[in-house]
C-alpha cells in the first residue's frame, strides 16, 4: 500500500534530499517508512537548519533549512528521505537573538546537538582524547528501536525487599584484578552477574549512566601527576543516550544494545536496576561554558537565570536546569518514561533532586508541579522514585521532601545517627531508635511508611566503609582543590591510626566495626544500599570525594576479595538473613504494641536489662526484638529476633527477654567472635546454653533468632 | 576478500553463507533477501561466517532482524566466526540467543 502522507512534498536546495514536514512529536529522530523525522523545540528561535554529517566527518555533508511551513509553533519539523541511518550524525543551527539580560544566547555558527538524542557519538572510547578543533563535540545519532528482550519486563519487587548495591561502571571492573574481558564497562558488569548473586544483592543502582564528558574540567593532578577527570558523570551532556565510552561496543556505536543486554541479563537473575539520574544541572557549566545543545537551543526555556541572565547555581556546577518550566518538565518527564519503556529500568534515584522542587525563580515550591507529575505518572507507576533530598543551594528536605506516598529518599540522618553510634558518641540511642525502625521521627507524620527510608552508611560520595574505619579525615590532596572538596562531618574513627597500619589489634576492631555496620544496616527497617566495594574492604586511600580519580583510588581491586573473603562472607550471609527474615523488611512503621495476639509487641526495646533500655545521655548500649507474629503486618510469620548492640569498649551483659515456653534462643550473629563463628547460615543457628543472658563483647553486634515449634 | 552473501533454504533449514564485511553498504541487501523467507517454517537458522571479516552495527541489526522475523521459534547457530566478528557479538550481547560453534552436523 501506497501511504499518501509518507510521500515527499519539497527537495532540498543541494537537490540531494527529498522532504516534506514532519509530525511535531515525539521530539527528536525518529525512524519513519522511509526517511527520519526530525523535530526540534525553541521558543525563541527565528530560524532552524538541519546538519547532516557521516560518522566521525568534521563537516556536515548537507545542511537543510527547515522551510517555514515547516514549523508548527514552536516546533521545528521535517522528514528527510533517504538518509544511510546507519552513518549519520545530525545536529541543529539555531539563529535568534543574543541578548544575555534577556537570557537569550543564540549564536547560529555553533551546531547543537538534539536535546532528545538517544544515541550520542563523539566520545565513543572512554578516555580516547578527542578532537578538540571538531566544531561539534557531541554528535546526535540514529537510533534503533529492534532490541530483542525476549519477554523481559521490569522485576517490580517491593521496594522493602530490595537490597541496594550502588556501582559506578567503569569502577566496578576497570581495576587489572577484576578478570574480565572487557574492564569497564556494561559487558564488564554483565561478566559479574555471578558474583553478584553470590553476595546476594537484588538490585544494583547505576551511576550516572547518560552521556556525559569525561574530559570536562580534565586537569592534572598536582600530587600524583595524573590526569583528573570527570569521572563520576554527574554533569549531562544528553538525558536520553547512554554512556557511550561505557559499553565495549561503542566503537561500533552499539551502547544500547549493550546497556539493554544488561539490564535484561540482570533482570533474568533477579536484580533489578536502578539508574542515578542528574536533572538538576548539565555540562554546559555557566556563561564561560560550551554550546553542546541546550543554551543554543533555548537558553532562557531550559535554565534558571537570575534578572540578568546569569545561570543560577544550586547544583553546584554552573548551572541550573529549569525543571518546572513546562517544557522542561516534560522532557524530564519524556527521558523517565523513555528509560522505563525501553530499557526496562526498574527505579530512579535522583541526584539533587530538591533542585526539581524550586520554581523558575529558585525558591523552593510546596507542591511541585514537576515531582507530582512523576509520582503520578502511568508509565512510571511501578518505578521506585528515590530522591536525594537536598541540594547545593542549602534546601535540605530529608523527611519532607514532597512525596505523594511514591517518594522515597536517601537517608542522610539514617547514615551519620549510624556512624556516630558505632564509632561510641554518647546520646546517640534515642536517634539510633528512630533509624532502626525506618525513621518514623521523619517519615510517619507523612504515613510514608518505613520503605520511605533508604538507609545506607556509605555510597560513592564520601568514604567507603574502610575509609569510615580507617582515617579521622579526609585526604583528597590528590583532587587538586587543596583538599577544600569533599564533607568535612564524615563520622568517622580511624580505630588508633590514620591510614594503613599492621597492628594486628587495629585491624581486628576495623573488620569488627565493618561487621558492626553492616550488621545494624541489614537490621534495620527501611530499604538498605551497600556500596559495591565495601563487601571486600575497598579503600579510596582516604579520599571521600573520588568524583575526578579515573585510576586505582576509585577502581575496586578484586584482590581485596581473597584477602577479605571473612567480610565478604559476613555480607553475603547478612544478605541472606535479611532476605530470608520478612520481619526485617516491613513495609510500613512499627505500632510498638501487639496487635496480633502473639504476646509480644511487634518492637520491643531492651539493654543490658531486658524490657528496660537505657535512654541516658552516657548510653551506648541498645537492644530490641522484633516479634515475628508481626512479620509484614501479622501476615506472614516468622522467627523472632532480638539484636543487641553494644558500642561501649567493654564487654557488657544482656539480659534476654524470655520468649515463650516452647522457643528458645539462638545465636545467628556475633561480631566478637572471630570467622566462621561470627556468623552462622540461616537455619543453622546454633542455641544459646545460657537463655537469660548473653555477654556482648566490646563494640560489638549480637543477634540472635528465637524460634520453636508448640 | 569480496564480501557477498547467499541464502539457501533446505527443508526446515535457513542457511546463511557470509563472506567478507557485513555493513551498512550490504546489509539492506541481506535483510531483503532475509524478508523472503518470513512465514515459512524455519527450525535453524544458520550462518556460517568462517569468511566474515567485518560486522558493523548494522550487521548485527540483520542478525537482530532474522531471528525477530525468520526464525523467531528456530534454533540459531553461527559457524565459525572469526574472534574479532565473536567478541562483537558477544560483547553486544547477541550471543545470547546463537549458538556458536566450529561447525555444522545437519
Amino acid at each position: 500500500m501506497y501511504r499518501v502522507d509518507l510521500h515527499p512534498t519539497h527537495v532540498c536546495d543541494c537537490g540531494k534530499f527529498r522532504l516534506r514536514m514532519g509530525k511535531p512529536l515525539p521530539f527528536g529522530a525518529t525512524i519513519v517508512p522511509g526517511g527520519v523525522n526530525f523535530s526540534v523545540y525553541s521558543h525563541a528561535a527565528t530560524s532552524c537548519k538541519l546538519a547532516l554529517f557521516n560518522k566521525h566527518e568534521p563537516k556536515p555533508f548537507c545542511v537543510i533549512p527547515f522551510k517555514d511551513e515547516f514549523r508548527i509553533g514552536n516546533v521545528f519539523t521535517m522528514v528527510v528521505f533517504d538518509l544511510d541511518h546507519e552513518n549519520l550524525e545530525y545536529g541543529f543551527y539555531m539563529d535568534g537573538p543574543f541578548d544575555a539580560r534577556e537570557g537569550h544566547r543564540f549564536d547560529k555558527t555553533k551546531v547543537l546537538m538534539d536535546p532528545y538524542a538517544k544515541v550520542i557519538g563523539g566520545r565513543d572510547v572512554w578516555g580516547k582524547t578527542p578532537n578538540w578543533d571538531d566544531m561539534y563535540q557531541h554528535r546526535a545519532r540514529i537510533c534503533f528501536d529492534d532490541f530483542d528482550w525476549e519477554n523481559d519486563h521490569p522485576l517490580e519487587t517491593p521496594i522493602e525487599d530490595l537490597i541496594i548495591y550502588e556501582m559506578h561502571v567503569r569502577g566496578f571492573t576497570q581495576h587489572s584484578s577484576s578478570g574480565v574481558k572487557h574492564p569497564g564497562t556494561f559487558s564488564g558488569i554483565r561478566e559479574k552477574i555471578a558474583y553478584l548473586k553470590e553476595l546476594g544483592v537484588n538490585c544494583v543502582e547505576l551511576m550516572p549512566i547518560h552521556e556525559f564528558d569525561e574530559f570536562e574540567n580534565s586537569r592534572t593532578s598536582p600530587t600524583t601527576g595524573k590526569m583528573l577527570m570527570n569521572y563520576w558523570g554527574y554533569s549531562n551532556v544528553g538525558f536520553f543516550a547512554p554512556k557511550a565510552g561505557y559499553a565495549a561496543t561503542g566503537k561500533f556505536g552499539m551502547q544500547v544494545d549493550e546497556c539493554k543486554t544488561l539490564i535484561r541479563e540482570l533482570h533474568k537473575n533477579g536484580i533489578e536496576v536502578i539508574l542515578d539520574v542528574v536533572f538538576n544541572h548539565t555540562a554546559e557549566g555557566n556563561e564561560r561554558g560550551p554550546y553542546i545543545s541546550y543554551r543554543g537551543i533555548d537558553n532562557k526555556t531550559y535554565y534558571l537565570l537570575t534578572p540578568d541572565g546569569y545561570y543560577f547555581n544550586f547544583s553546584g556546577c554552573g548551572n541550573t536546569l529549569n525543571c518546572n518550566n513546562p517544557i522542561v518538565r516534560n522532557m524530564i518527564l519524556d527521558c523517565l518514561r523513555y528509560w522505563a519503556a525501553d530499557y526496562h529500568v526498574d527505579g530512579f534515584r535522583f541526584d539533587l533532586a530538591s533542585i526539581l522542587g524550586r520554581d523558575q525563580n529558585g525558591a523552593p515550591m510546596h507542591s511541585p508541579p514537576l515531582l507530582e507529575t512523576l509520582a503520578f505518572d502511568p508509565i512510571l507507576g511501578k518505578c521506585k522514585l528515590i530522591a536525594e533530598a537536598w541540594d547545593a543551594g542549602g534546601l535540605y528536605q530529608v523527611g519532607c521532601f514532597p512525596a505523594w506516598g511514591r517518594w522515597a529518599e536517601w537517608n542522610g540522618k539514617y547514615r551519620d545517627d549510624l556512624r556516630k553510634f558505632l564509632k561510641g558518641d554518647a546520646g546517640m540511642v534515642g536517634c539510633m531508635a528512630q533509624r532502626l525502625q525506618g525513621s518514623p521521627d521523619l517519615y510517619q507524620g507523612q504515613m510514608r511508611g518505613a520503605c520511605a527510608s533508604v538507609n545506607f552508611i556509605t555510597a560513592h560520595d564520601g568514604f567507603t566503609l574502610k575509609d569510615m574505619v580507617s582515617f579521622n579525615d579526609k585526604h583528597n590532596e590528590a583532587n587538586g582543590e587543596n583538599s577544600s572538596d569533599g564533607c568535612n562531618d564524615n563520622y568517622s574513627w580511624n580505630c588508633g591510626h590514620e591510614g594503613e597500619t599492621d597492628d594486628p589489634r587495629i585491624n581486628r576492631l576495623r573488620i569488627k566495626q565493618m561487621k558492626n555496620a553492616v550488621a545494624m544496616l541489614l537490621t534495620s527497617q527501611g530499604t538498605p544500599m551497600i556500596l559495591s566495594g565495601d563487601e571486600m574492604a575497598n579503600t579510596q586511600f582516604g579520599n571521600n570525594n573520588a568524583y575526578c580519580q579515573d585510576n586505582e583510588i576509585s577502581w575496586i581491586d578484586w584482590g581485596l576479595l581473597g584477602k577479605n573473603r571473612e567480610l565478604f562472607d559476613f555480607f553475603s550471609k547478612m544478605i541472606a538473613f535479611r532476605r530470608a527474615h520478612p520481619v526485617l523488611r516491613s513495609r510500613t512503621h512499627f505500632q510498638n504494641r501487639d496487635y496480633t495476639g502473639s504476646g509480644f509487641a511487634d518492637i520491643s526495646w531492651h539493654g543490658t536489662q531486658a524490657w528496660n533500655a537505657d535512654w541516658s545521655a552516657q548510653a551506648r548500649t541498645l537492644a530490641f526484638m522484633l516479634c515475628g507474629g508481626h512479620a509484614k503486618g501479622g501476615t506472614v510469620k516468622d522467627n523472632t529476633i532480638y539484636v543487641a548492640m553494644n558500642m561501649h569498649w567493654e564487654m557488657r551483659g544482656f539480659e534476654l527477654p524470655k520468649l515463650h515456653d516452647w522457643m528458645s534462643w539462638h545465636v545467628s550473629v556475633n561480631t566478637d567472635a572471630v570467622s566462621p563463628q561470627d556468623i552462622w547460615e540461616v537455619g543453622k543457628e546454633v542455641k544459646l546454653k545460657n537463655q537469660s543472658e548473653f555477654l556482648v563483647g566490646p563494640r560489638s553486634v549480637v543477634i540472635l533468632v528465637g524460634k520453636g515449634k508448640r | 576478500m569480496e564480501s557477498k552473501f547467499s541464502v539457501s533454504c533446505t527443508g526446515e533449514t535457513l542457511k546463511v553463507e557470509l563472506c567478507g564485511r557485513l555493513d551498512a553498504s550490504n546489509a539492506e541487501v541481506l535483510q531483503a533477501e532475509l524478508k523472503k523467507n518470513i512465514g515459512q517454517k524455519i527450525s535453524k537458522l544458520v550462518f556460517f561466517a568462517k569468511d566474515l571479516e567485518y560486522i558493523s552495527s548494522a550487521g548485527l541489526r540483520v542478525i537482530i532482524f532474522a531471528k525477530q522475523k525468520v526464525g523467531v521459534d528456530a534454533h540459531i547457530f553461527l559457524i565459525g566466526a572469526q574472534e574479532g566478528v565473536l567478541n562483537v557479538i558477544k560483547m553486544s550481547g547477541l550471543d545470547t540467543f546463537m549458538t556458536t560453534q566450529e561447525a555444522f552436523n545437519e
